[in-house]
C-alpha cells in the first residue's frame, strides 16, 4: 500500500480528539475520496500524512507511506518524504504562493533547494511541467508573479509544482473548492489525467459528496473526526448505509427533482462537543436511546464498512 | 515619476513657507541682535539695519526674495557669524551625515538581527530581546550618552569622548543615536516576521520539504522586508533632525548644534536653511523608500 493510515488519533486539547481511530488506505493509481463537513477533520488527515500537525497536538496510531511511519521518522527522512514522495495541492492557490516571488521560483525552489538539481535543469523541468498542466506560454509564466495570474491558472501552477519531484502520492485538499465552476471542471479533468498518466495515488478531499462519488474509486465519509462510512464510490452513492451519508446526499438540490431540499438538522459538532455514544445521534433521524451509548466502530456492509448500529439490525 | 517629482517640489514649497513664516512669527526682533549692543539701539540705527536686511518689507516680499535666493543656491548670510550660510552648512554637514550614516548602519544591522533572532528562536530569546529593547527605548539619549562616556570613555578609555573627525570618534555618539532606533527596528522586524510565518504559503513551502533555514530566509524574511525597509527609512530620516542631543553631549559640531545655536541667537538665515535642509533630507529619504517598495513587492508595481 502506498498510503496506509492506521488507527490515527490526533488530540489538540479540545474535549474530543480532532481525529479518532481513523483508518484508510490509498493504493498506487487509486483515487480515494475523503468527504465531510468543515471541522470534520479531513484536512487534518491530509496534513498528518506530511506530519504537519496542529500546534501542541499529540498523535497516536500510524501513518505509513510506502511502509514507513511518517509520525516517527527522523527530520531528514521527513524532509525527503515531503520533497520527493508526497505532494499536496491546497484549497486556495492564491495563498499557496509567495506573492513576492516569481512563478518560476516557486516551481524550481523544491527542485533546487531540496532535491539539489542544477538550476538550468530545474528551469527546463519547470517549463515542461507548465506545458503539461496546459499553460499556454510557459516561458512567460515563469517570469510572472502570482498576482498576474487568475485563480484557475494559479492552481495549474500549484499542480505543476506538486509534480515537480515525481511524487507517488498526491493529497488534494479541496483543490477545486475555491475556483469557479468552469475552472473547477477543467482542473478536475487535469488532475484526473495526470493521476492516470503517472499512476499516482490520490487522496481527494472535498465537502462535496456528489463530486467525490463521481470522481473517486472509494470514498470515506468523515464525521466529527471518525470515519462513518467507507465504501466504493458507486455503491455509496446508490445505497448509503450510514444516516449521515444519506443525509448529505439528500441535502443537495437536483434539477427536475420536485422534493424539497432537506438539510441535516442541527450543526456540525465543534471540538468542544464530547460524545458518549455515536457522535451523529443528536442529528440523526433514526436515532434511538441506545445510540447515545453505542461506541461507533466499523461494521461490515456490502463493499466496505459503516459505523452505525442500525446497520446490524 | 513626474507626478512624484512635482509632489516633492510642492511639499518643499509648502514647508519652506511654513519655516519662513515660523521664524517671522517667532518672538523677539532680530534687529536687536543685529544691532550688536545696547549703545547702538538708537531708532535711526535700527531703521538703517532694518532697511539693510529688508526687514521692513511685507512678509510675502521677504519670503519671495528668500525663496528666490535659496533656489539659486544663495541661502543668505548668517547674522551671527557673518558668513555665507552655505559655507557654514558645508562645514557642519559632513559630521552630522557621518554620524547618521554610522548610526543607521548600526541600527539596521543589529536591529534586524535581533528581530530575526527573536522571531525565529521565540521563547526566552524573544522575551530577552523584547525586554532589552523596551529598556533601550525608555532610556533618554542624554543618559545613554553620559553612561557611555563614563564607562567606555573615562573608565575603560577605549573611545575618545569629545570631538569628531574619525570613525573612532563617532562610535560612541553613533551608538547613542542608534540605540532607540535599534529597538524600533527589532520590534518591527520581529512583528513582520511573526505575521509572515503564519501565512499559508510558508506552510506550503514547509510541506514541500524545504529546510527551515531556507524557509526563514526565502519566505518569512523576504515577505517581511517591505515594512522593515520602510521603517528603516523613516527612522533614518527622523534621525537627521534629531542629532542635537548627541552632538551636544559629545561636543560634535554638526548641523544639530548649529541649529540650536542659531535659534538661541535669532540667526534667522541659518535657522531657516538648517530646517529646510532637514525637511529636504526627510523628503528625499521617504521618497527613496517609496521608490524602493516596488522592487521589494511586485504587487506595488504599476501594470504597464
Amino acid at each position: 500500500m502506498l498510503l496506509s493510515v492506521e488507527d490515527l488519533t490526533i488530540e489538540a486539547g479540545g474535549r474530543r480528539p480532532i481525529l479518532r481511530e481513523v483508518s484508510l488506505s490509498v493504493g498506487k493509481g487509486e483515487v480515494v475520496g475523503l468527504v465531510g463537513e468543515s471541522g470534520s477533520g479531513k484536512s487534518t488527515i491530509a496534513r498528518a500524512v506530511l506530519r504537519l500537525l496542529p500546534q501542541g497536538a499529540t498523535a497516536s496510531g500510524r501513518v505509513l507511506v510506502s511502509g514507513v511511519d511518517v509520525l516517527s521518522m527522523s527530520p531528514a527522512a521527513l524532509r525527503d518524504l515531503r520533497a520527493s514522495q508526497v505532494s499536496m495541492i491546497y484549497q486556495d492557490p492564491r495563498s499557496s504562493l509567495n506573492p513576492v516571488r516569481r512563478i518560476g521560483d516557486f516551481l524550481t525552489e523544491r527542485m533546487v533547494h531540496t532535491l539539489g538539481r542544477p538550476k538550468a535543469e530545474a528551469r527546463a523541468r519547470a517549463l515542461e511541467l507548465l506545458a503539461a498542466v496546459g499553460m499556454r506560454d510557459p516561458e512567460l509564466c515563469v517570469r510572472q508573479y502570482p498576482h498576474e495570474l487568475s485563480g484557475g491558472m494559479l492552481q495549474r501552477v500549484v499542480i505543476a509544482a506538486a509534480l515537480a519531484a515525481d511524487p507517488a502520492l498526491l493529497l488534494a485538499d479541496e483543490a477545486t473548492s475555491a475556483l469557479d465552476v468552469t475552472t473547477q471542471a477543467e482542473t478536475l479533468a487535469l488532475l484526473r489525467r495526470i493521476q492516470a498518466e503517472r499512476e499516482l495515488g490520490m487522496l481527494f478531499i472535498t465537502h462535496d459528496l456528489h463530486l467525490a462519488a463521481a470522481y473517486c474509486d472509494r470514498v470515506h465519509v468523515l464525521y466529527a473526526g471518525t470515519v462513518v462510512e467507507s465504501r466504493p464510490a458507486k455503491e455509496l452513492f446508490a445505497d448509503p448505509r450510514h444516516p449521515y451519508t444519506a443525509g448529505l446526499l439528500a441535502c443537495t438540490p437536483e434539477l427536475g427533482d420536485p422534493r424539497p431540499i432537506r438539510p441535516i438538522p442541527g450543526r456540525p459538532p465543534s471540538l468542544d462537543d464530547a460524545f458518549t455514544g455515536c457522535p451523529f445521534a443528536p442529528r440523526c433521524p433514526h436515532a434511538s436511546a441506545e445510540c447515545d451509548t453505542w461506541q461507533p466502530h466499523p461494521l461490515t456492509v456490502a463493499g466496505g464498512s459503516a459505523a452505525c448500529r442500525l446497520v446490524e439490525a | 515619476m513626474i507626478r512624484k517629482l512635482a509632489g516633492v517640489l510642492a511639499t518643499l514649497l509648502v514647508t519652506s513657507f511654513v519655516i519662513f513664516g515660523a521664524s517671522y512669527a517667532a518672538p523677539g526682533d532680530p534687529v536687536t541682535f543685529l544691532a550688536g549692543g545696547k549703545e547702538n539701539l538708537t531708532p535711526e540705527y535700527l531703521a538703517a539695519v532694518r532697511a539693510q536686511y529688508h526687514l521692513d518689507d511685507p512678509f510675502l516680499v521677504q519670503f519671495g526674495r528668500w525663496l528666490g535666493d535659496a533656489v539659486t543656491g544663495d541661502l543668505g548670510r548668517s547674522t551671527q557669524y557673518n558668513d555665507q550660510v552655505g559655507d557654514l552648512l558645508a562645514a557642519r554637514l559632513p559630521s552630522t551625515l557621518g554620524l547618521v550614516a554610522y548610526a543607521a548602519v548600526l541600527f539596521v544591522v543589529f536591529g534586524i538581527a535581533l528581530g530575526v533572532l527573536a522571531a525565529v528562536r521565540g521563547g526566552r530569546t524573544d522575551a530577552a530581546v523584547v525586554a532589552g529593547t523596551t529598556f533601550a527605548t525608555s532610556v533618554p539619549p542624554f543618559v545613554v550618552a553620559t553612561v557611555l562616556i563614563s564607562l567606555f570613555g573615562v573608565r575603560l578609555g577605549w573611545f575618545p569622548v569629545m570631538g569628531g573627525g574619525s570613525l573612532w570618534h563617532l562610535t560612541l555618539p553613533a551608538v547613542t543615536l542608534a540605540l532607540g532606533a535599534l529597538a524600533i527596528i527589532s520590534r518591527v522586524t520581529r512583528q513582520a516576521m511573526v505575521e509572515q510565518r503564519e501565512l499559508d504559503h510558508v506552510t506550503v513551502a514547509r510541506a514541500s520539504g524545504l529546510a527551515e533555514r531556507l524557509i526563514v530566509v526565502r519566505h518569512v524574511f523576504r515577505g517581511a522586508l517591505g515594512p522593515i525597509v520602510t521603517m528603516c527609512g523613516l527612522v533614518t530620516a527622523g534621525m537627521l533632525a534629531g542629532t542635537v542631543t548627541v552632538e551636544t553631549a559629545f561636543g560634535l559640531s554638526g548641523i544639530g548644534s548649529l541649529l540650536v545655536n542659531a535659534i538661541n541667537t535669532h540667526d534667522f538665515p541659518v535657522t531657516q536653511a538648517v530646517l529646510l535642509l532637514m525637511v529636504t533630507a526627510y523628503i528625499l529619504v521617504t521618497t527613496l523608500v517609496e521608490l524602493v517598495q516596488p522592487l521589494i513587492d511586485p504587487r506595488a508595481r504599476r501594470s504597464t
